[in-house]
């Protein structure tokens, strides 16, 4: 079984243009700065990405739309970035805006094997237009599809050459979920050990849904909002 | 007086019970937290994945891979937990948070909620709005009475895109307190200064007034 790869490189080697990828993170926590720097350099173009946001106009995926590589971003919020408001303005980009917690399930039902679920985030508004609705018990649900994405790329905290992850702190957020839903799963991992170091009770992912994994570097982790309280 | 924002962060801190689990959503309601009364035990939740909040962090204590679902950096306390975004919101949508704590354009008598989009304007996304609305056991609406060209934002209708029906059960403005009921909007107390009969000009809904009505002590 070999997992481990040399780097972001190799690991989005065969990525190609137009092909849909979950990118993991929440806002700019958690998210895989490497592979991202490494499919802009690769250039290919009209990506599909499935990320609760867009990063900001010189991080994250604003790299990509900076570049115009995105042709359409699925995401529950997309402040924050100038370049992906001109694009969406001239139409030059397409946008899903879905219920962050329908994002969530909708990735959690792919990597379950669950064709769709029902929720109830939605109904009465325009969310809920053109989308079956099923009656459980008194209360109508939305239908919502499982995604159909060809790769996830995913940043952990720790991960061994089996592929087992374990995200720290709230970096955590979808990127379990998405790791979990991709045909083909890429972990960058700032910490990479031997099988065996990691304690099997801690793991988040187990290394079944991880395709390939690599020792991640220079990780920038930027802040969006740093908020302190003083010393008094 | 209408109510200072921070007021109106105290009296919603008033409707917080021993035990509680609450989210408290970005503007307004995040002030809350800074008002929980003595005695009475909250475990703060986030959506994207934190059970436990914890105030902002010391300088040297900023950590990238901890913030709230506004993007800022907090801290965990003793007790916290950590899971991920479908975890977050199926227990919103088990319905073991018990409160939510939201901002609004607008309200509607029937208790529908807008405050996600204003058609024509950059519409930024919904977060988790729509499914702490939908799923939410009991919500609490913050919000100013009127807008800045002062026309009432407690509605028969709302004229935005709605983010949900029929959820909201209180609201708390500058101008007063609010259940929502069958009858519309009914004061339950007035903010100290503000008269009834201002109230009842500046809210365009139903507006019912309860039978033992009376001035909010602030």
């Amino acid at each position: 079984m070999k997992k481990v790869v040399a780097g972001a490189d190799e690991a989005i080697y065969d990525i190609p243009s137009g092909a849909t990828l979950m990118l993991g993170g929440f806002g700019l926590c958690g998210i895989p700065e490497n592979c991202i720097a490494a499919l802009v350099k690769k250039g290919v173009n009209n990506l599909t990405c499935i990320s609760n946001n867009a990063g900001v106009d010189d991080f994250g995926i604003g790299l990509l739309l900076r570049k115009r590589q995105v042709k359409k971003m699925i995401s529950s919020y997309v402040g924050e970035n100038a370049e992906f408001e001109r694009q969406l303005l001239s139409g030059e980009l397409e946008v899903e805006l879905i219920p962050q917690g329908t994002l969530a399930t909708r990735c959690m039902a792919t990597g379950y094997g669950m064709p769709a679920v029902f929720l109830l985030a939605g109904i009465g508004t325009e969310v809920a237009e053109g989308k079956e609705i099923r009656n459980f018990n008194g209360k109508d649900y939305l239908m919502e599809m499982a995604f159909d994405s060809d790769f996830a790329i995913v940043k952990a905290w720790k991960g061994d050459t089996q592929g087992n992850l374990i995200f720290k702190g709230t970096a955590r957020n979808f990127s379990p979920l998405m790791a979990m839903a991709g045909k083909i799963t890429i972990a960058e991992v700032e910490h990479l050990v031997p099988i065996g170091e990691l304690d099997p009770n801690c793991i988040h992912v187990p290394g079944i849904y991880v395709h390939r994994i690599f020792q991640g570097k220079d990780y920038e982790k930027r802040i969006e909002n740093r908020t302190v309280r003083p010393r008094s | 007086m209408a109510l200072t924002k921070e007021q109106i962060a105290r009296r919603i801190a008033q409707e917080l019970k021993d035990g509680f689990y609450v989210n408290l959503g970005i503007g307004i309601p995040t002030l809350v937290a800074n008002y929980i009364p003595e005695g009475v035990d909250v475990v703060l939740q986030s959506e994207n994945g934190l059970l436990g909040m914890g105030p902002f962090p010391y300088e040297d204590e900023v950590d990238a891979d901890l913030i709230n679902a506004g993007k800022q950096t907090i801290t965990t306390i003793p007790g916290s937990a950590f899971f991920d975004s479908a975890m977050s919101f199926g227990m919103i949508r088990a319905g073991k948070v018990d409160l939510t704590v939201l901002g609004a354009m607008e309200v509607a008598d029937n208790g529908d909620i807008a405050n996600w989009k204003i058609p024509k304007k950059l519409v930024k996304g919904m977060g988790g709005a729509m499914d702490l609305v939908a799923a939410a056991k009991n919500i609490i609406v913050a919000m100013q009475h009127t807008n800045p060209k002062g026309e009432s934002k407690l509605l028969p209708k709302c004229s935005l895109p709605i983010t949900g029906v029929h959820c909201v059960k209180k609201v708390v403005s500058d101008l007063g307190v609010f259940d929502i009921t069958d009858e519309g909007f009914k004061l339950l107390e007035y903010a100290p200064g503000v008269t009834i009969d201002e109230i009842k000009a500046k809210t365009a809904g139903r507006l019912v007034i309860a039978d033992d009505v009376k001035e909010m002590e602030v």
